[in-house]
């Protein structure tokens, strides 16, 4: 299950569709919004995506993973829209025979995210809003 | 041959629009759309970096593109 949604994010949905009777475990992460940034108090972000795109990429993250580790399903959905602090942002789901397996490839998936997936972040803060480049 | 041309996040509020659509005589590359794009809205200038993806894979400004083919303006991405 891949999907990026302005709706906000049913976590228990994400995460049953990564459980399989094959695998020990599922490792989920939970990206949520918080309240600051770069020395600056953050009021809200507001997500932009090129969503088909991203499901794309998403994807090609998926193949990625499961050509490294021994991971059986993965679960991404990734909200858009005007968000406030504390409400979640993307969750990734993913099962693996093995914990180590899926705990490595939670954190390969969250990176590989920031990396290729067309989505961005403004932050809103008190003085002012600027489009966020991690990369810069 | 007509191409679209998408902008999201900052590249979208620089240009003041999403989409645009754009007529050439005959194949041009995506390197040559850019200068376009450039000349007529200047303020593209403003991004600091941005990739580019034809059909929604990441490309090259030497890209050929086609009649109906989607070019986006990807300024650099910030999910999770």
């Amino acid at each position: 299950m891949i999907e990026i949604t302005p709706d906000p994010i049913d976590v228990q949905k994400v995460m049953d569709a990564a459980f399989s009777p094959d695998c020990g475990g599922v490792v989920v992460f939970i990206g949520t919004v918080r309240n600051f940034s770069r020395g600056k108090d953050i009021l809200r972000l507001e997500y932009d995506a090129y969503p088909e795109m991203a499901i794309k990429m998403l994807e090609r993250i998926v193949d990625e993973i499961k050509g490294k580790w021994d991971i059986r399903k993965v679960a991404i959905s990734h909200r858009t829209g005007v968000l406030k602090i504390g409400e979640i942002a993307v969750v990734i789901a993913l099962s693996a025979p093995h914990r180590k397996d899926a705990f490595a490839a939670c954190q390969y998936c969250i990176d590989r995210l920031k990396e290729i997936v067309p989505i961005w972040k403004k932050e809103v803060a008190i003085d002012g809003e600027t489009w966020i480049d991690d990369h810069a | 041959m007509t191409i679209t041309i998408k902008f999201f996040a900052l590249g979208r509020e620089l240009v003041g629009k999403s989409e645009l659509q754009k007529s050439y005589d005959e194949s041009v590359t995506v390197g040559k759309v850019l200068e376009d794009l450039r000349a007529e809205y200047p303020r593209l200038a403003q991004m600091p970096s941005m990739l580019l993806a034809v059909n929604m894979e990441y490309s090259g400004e030497d890209t050929v593109l086609k009649d109906g083919d989607e070019l986006a303006i990807i300024p650099p991405v910030s999910g999770g």
